[in-house]
């Protein structure tokens, strides 16, 4: 059997173990040792700080968050073992992290095991979104491997008794250069674990030429328990007296449980337990959204029990929410002058040239991230203690909710709650959200027993947190050198920051940096407004976020700009972006623009915008693609670019439409992401990305009615399929700027690139997603 | 009690039998390979062989596999001799999140168990049922051509063992 379980006589705590495949407890001492320390190799506590503050390494700040701390470990027989703190959900991060490590540690990648890390704070930020782990973590993952290194190589001069300069680690062994003697890195580990660890600032980096990990295509870790089911998931957790959970829950944001019958639903074999879960109240932040659980013994017992169920709603004040309506609010909305966020030149008192102004409105619906493994966790809480496994972007913030939920205090209780961490089948921003971690660890609570919360399909479409419904406004005047003097943006949708304060009513700086006010145009006359707006679902973070209806709108525009003037879209663009340069989004009027909580000034101009690279990606992508081919009528290519999480991307796509029906032919992503880790993964995120927004633009849709989510599973939220997907091409560019995001960049410029090509197939534009909606 | 052969045992499950084959392998057998995806068999992530077909457990009830044999994705291979398939899914890095993978796999090991050169079409009707939310989709194309050419090529692969044991088994 795959997945046994072993109960050892140590209570102290419980782990998973992906290596055999098992969960079972092990002590503190013993999770140490799955990592690979076993008794005499080295266990290093590698400090380096995250570069807002920089301190020194102590014990003491080793509970800070914001330090980064990663185990590196090196057993006696030369095996590596580095625990990857961030999580993995499919972005190939458990690959990633780890060969930065190993190649300033001049680690053999064949001789390097990846481990999830747990929840702890010591590894410093853990929350796994904003397509950050190497954007924001690079620098310091690398000192992790070239403390560990400096370490051996100290080991190794001591033995020699030879200077520190006159040793090098390459290739898993530490090498005298005087003699040519060398010994391996197992055979260092123990001298070299009993050495202070040094200073991460005073540790020598490679330089970029010299790396021989970073940027290569080694093996992925993990791919072999994946193809051999070894891999566990947050659904495969199995303990001994588990009840698996299953919750009806209020069908709309708001929503209380009035009254319930479960007589019927006790009746079904396997049903142990009906619970009511508490109501919570605004705001409703990451809270489950209470309900009426039903526990039994296997999954379909508790589904079968939850259909038996008889539950009556009072429904709450979010029952009126109709997304229909509501679109063409935003619409209105949208159509008249709004809060300014960002002012270049004299707009408003312009008289706009009919004959020459293009005005138009685009709008997205919500959407689902729709991952192929629905939520689920496990919980064990006993004796006011738990041990919690979930699949989560965010291990660090659950943790510290579920303390809270337990009543224990958040900085001394922390070694009372233990958060394991699972792979992710897929995550795209909902897992970034723990209230179905939560569900299990108040339903543990409730029952004392092992409760593992599984949601269906059904479950995960309905109570999701969904990218925002959003109305974007577009207006400008051409001049006579092709390109625009005057221009006008606005933007309606619901804030995500309302889940976390239901008084919020704008969109925040954060989300209108996110390709909206930040938009790098030579135009000497802008206004970028934002319009209010009231919020009736739970919004949240969808892979790109605002990026997603921003650039679909700016990347539409743009072509149609083109069109009217005459020129081709490509040309356009240039014509906008205008001369190669800087764009400081703050020096061009709009103060609030904020790089994901980076600040941007003249000490780190890592988030201005650079025009070449805009230039670089939609040149490339148009050669690539051979965009100006002649092609059969019916048939056409789309391109758009946009810039997000300090990477820049372009799309191409061609598309066959007949009648009503788009058949996508061929699609092509240029990327510049800076220096590239993981070649490889990137390729992987964008042809990923290529897929999703292939359904996300042509076909899928969360719509509203009487506030509740209308869609129920893959027949009516359609994701991309085999059948449906054309021949794909990725395009890196060499570039050596500081890394930027993957997983999410790849994304936006997808859905203009097909709304465009389906333009220049057949004259008809689509401002209004989804395509199969619209023609 | 449901009798059948699971990955070559005999196995008897105490489960009801409307039960969805799906739930009886993950929670009665504890085969967690075979995962949950919709529960209405639009998605194949449920996927195992049923008497050497592909089936969706999900929509199998565990009745219908009295007396069969089924074979998940932890009976494709054994650890020493990977499944030209598994082979094919390491050698083209496929997996994302990997969470779709064992149906992938079980579904193109059924196709080319009985079709060792498929063509891009003939991939396309078999995996469609499949989806992959990662977008894993050219590379699975690619390492099915590469396993069916692999069974195809050497006909002391694991792949004709594992027809051979299936047939086997179902006999
Ligand atoms: S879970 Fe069976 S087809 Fe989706
Ligand atoms: S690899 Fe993630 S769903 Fe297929």
């Amino acid at each position: 059997m795959n997945n046994t379980i072993l109960t050892t006589k140590t209570e102290t705590e419980l782990a998973v173990d992906r290596q055999s495949s098992t969960v079972r407890k092990v002590s503190r001492r013993e999770f140490f040792a799955i990592t690979g320390a076993t008794g005499a190799g080295l266990l290093l506590t590698a400090n380096t700080t995250a570069n807002t503050t920089d301190k020194p390494t102590n014990a003491a700040t080793e509970i800070d968050a914001a330090h980064l701390n990663v185990f590196v470990s090196i057993a006696p027989s030369g095996e590596v073992k580095i625990v990857c703190h961030r999580m993995e959900m499919g972005q190939g991060i458990l690959t990633s992290t780890p060969q930065i490590i190993a190649d300033e540690l001049g680690a053999d990648w064949s001789k390097v095991t990846a481990v999830l890390g747990e929840a702890n704070s010591a590894y410093g930020r853990q929350g796994t979104g904003g397509s950050a782990s190497i954007r924001l973590h690079f620098d310091h993952t690398r000192r992790m491997g070239a403390v560990a290194r400096t370490m051996l190589e100290q080991a190794a001069a001591q033995k020699w008794a030879v200077e520190l300069t006159d040793v090098k680690a390459e290739n898993h062994t530490v090498r005298n250069m005087i003699t040519g003697e060398a010994l391996g890195f197992g055979e260092l580990a123990e001298a070299a674990a009993i050495l202070p660890v040094p200073d991460k600032t005073n540790v020598s980096l490679k330089k970029t030429d010299d790396f021989s990990i970073i940027g290569k295509d080694v093996a992925l870790q993990g791919v072999k328990d994946i193809v051999t089911a070894k891999a566990i998931y947050a659904h495969d957790i199995q303990l001994p007296g588990m009840l698996i959970a299953s919750i009806e829950r209020p069908p709309v944001v708001g929503g209380r449980v009035k009254s319930y019958d479960a007589s019927e639903a006790k009746k079904v074999a396997g049903v142990v337990d009906v619970i009511r879960l508490k109501d919570r109240s605004y705001p409703v932040q990451v809270q489950p959204k209470s309900g009426v659980a039903v526990l039994a013994t296997n999954t379909w017992a508790a589904q079968e029990g939850r259909k038996k169920l008889k539950v009556e709603w009072d429904l709450g004040a979010n029952q009126t929410h109709n997304s229909d309506e509501y679109k063409k609010e935003l619409k209105r909305k949208v159509s008249s002058p709004a809060k300014k966020i960002r002012s270049v030149g004299q707009v408003d008192s312009h008289k706009f040239n009919q004959r020459n102004t293009l005005e138009a409105v685009y709008t997205m619906p919500y959407h689902h991230h729709m991952s192929m493994e629905t939520p689920s966790a496990t919980a064990l809480v006993k004796n006011g203690e738990a041990d919690i496994w979930s699949g989560t972007q965010s291990p660090q913030w659950g943790k510290s909710l579920a303390l809270q939920e337990l009543g224990l205090d958040p900085e001394k209780d922390q070694a009372k709650v233990r958060f394991n961490t699972t792979l992710m089948g897929g995550a795209f921003g909902r897992k970034s959200k723990n209230d179905y971690t939560l569900e299990a660890v108040e339903l543990s609570k409730a029952t004392g027993k092992p409760v593992k919360v599984v949601w269906t399909r059904e479950d995960d479409v309905k109570h999701g947190f969904y990218h925002s419904i959003a109305a974007n406004y577009m207006k400008a005047e051409l001049n006579d050198k092709n390109s625009c003097d005057y221009w006008v943006q606005r933007v309606a949708a619901p804030p995500i920051a309302w889940i976390f304060n239901n008084d919020s009513t704008y969109l925040e700086n954060s989300d209108l940096s996110l390709g909206f006010a930040d938009v790098p145009f030579a135009v000497q006359n802008m206004s970028f407004e934002n319009q209010e707006v009231s919020t009736h679902v739970r919004t949240g973070w969808v892979r790109a976020v605002g990026n997603l209806n921003n650039q679909f709108a700016l990347g539409s525009f743009v072509d149609e700009l083109a069109d009217k003037a005459g020129i081709s879209t490509i040309e356009m663009w240039m014509n906008l972006l205008g001369e190669d340069r800087q764009f400081n989004p703050r020096e061009q009027g709009f103060e609030g623009y904020t790089h994901y909580g980076q600040t941007v000034d003249k000490d780190n101009t890592d988030y201005v915008l650079e025009i070449a690279r805009f230039k670089r990606v939609l040149n490339r992508v148009a050669e690539e693609a051979n965009i100006s081919q002649e092609l059969p009528a019916g048939e056409g290519w789309g391109i758009s670019v946009g810039y997000s999480f300090n990477s820049y991307v372009a799309a191409a796509t061609k598309v066959r439409v007949t009648g009503s029906q788009v058949t996508p032919l061929e699609m092509h992503t240029a990327i510049d992401c800076g220096l590239v880790i993981t070649p490889d993964r990137v390729r992987s995120q964008m042809e990923g990305a290529m897929i999703m927004g292939l359904s996300m633009t042509l076909e899928s849709e969360i719509t509203v009615k009487d506030g509740a989510i209308v869609q129920n599973n893959f027949y009516d939220y359609p994701s991309s399929r085999m059948n449906q997907v054309p021949p794909m091409f990725v395009h890196i560019i060499d570039s050596d700027y500081a890394p930027g995001g993957v997983g999410e960049p790849g994304l936006p410029p997808i859905l203009p690139s097909i709304t465009n090509a389906v333009f220049h197939a057949i004259g008809k534009r689509v401002r209004d997603l989804p395509v199969s909606q619209s023609l | 009690m449901i009798k059948m052969s699971l990955n070559g045992k005999q196995v008897e499950l105490d489960v009801d039998s409307s039960m969805p084959l799906l739930y009886a392998i993950r929670d009665i057998a504890q085969l967690t390979g075979t995962k949950f995806g919709c529960g209405l068999g639009l998605c194949g992530a449920c996927t195992v062989h049923l008497d050497g077909q592909a089936v969706r457990s999900c929509v199998t009830t565990a009745a219908a596999a009295e007396g069969k044999s089924i074979t998940t994705v932890e009976g494709l291979s054994n650890d020493e001799q990977l499944h030209p398939v598994q082979k094919a899914w390491i050698a083209n890095k496929v997996p994302q999140c990997g969470y779709c993978q064992s149906g992938q796999m079980m579904s193109a090991a059924a196709l080319i168990a009985s079709n060792t050169a498929p063509t891009d079409s003939e991939i396309d009707t078999a995996m469609q049922g499949n989806i992959c939310r990662c977008g894993t989709y050219p590379r699975i194309k690619k390492a099915i051509k590469e396993a069916a050419k692999e069974a195809r090529a050497d006909s002391l692969t694991s792949a004709s063992a594992y027809s051979e044991q299936e047939s086997q088994v179902s006999s």
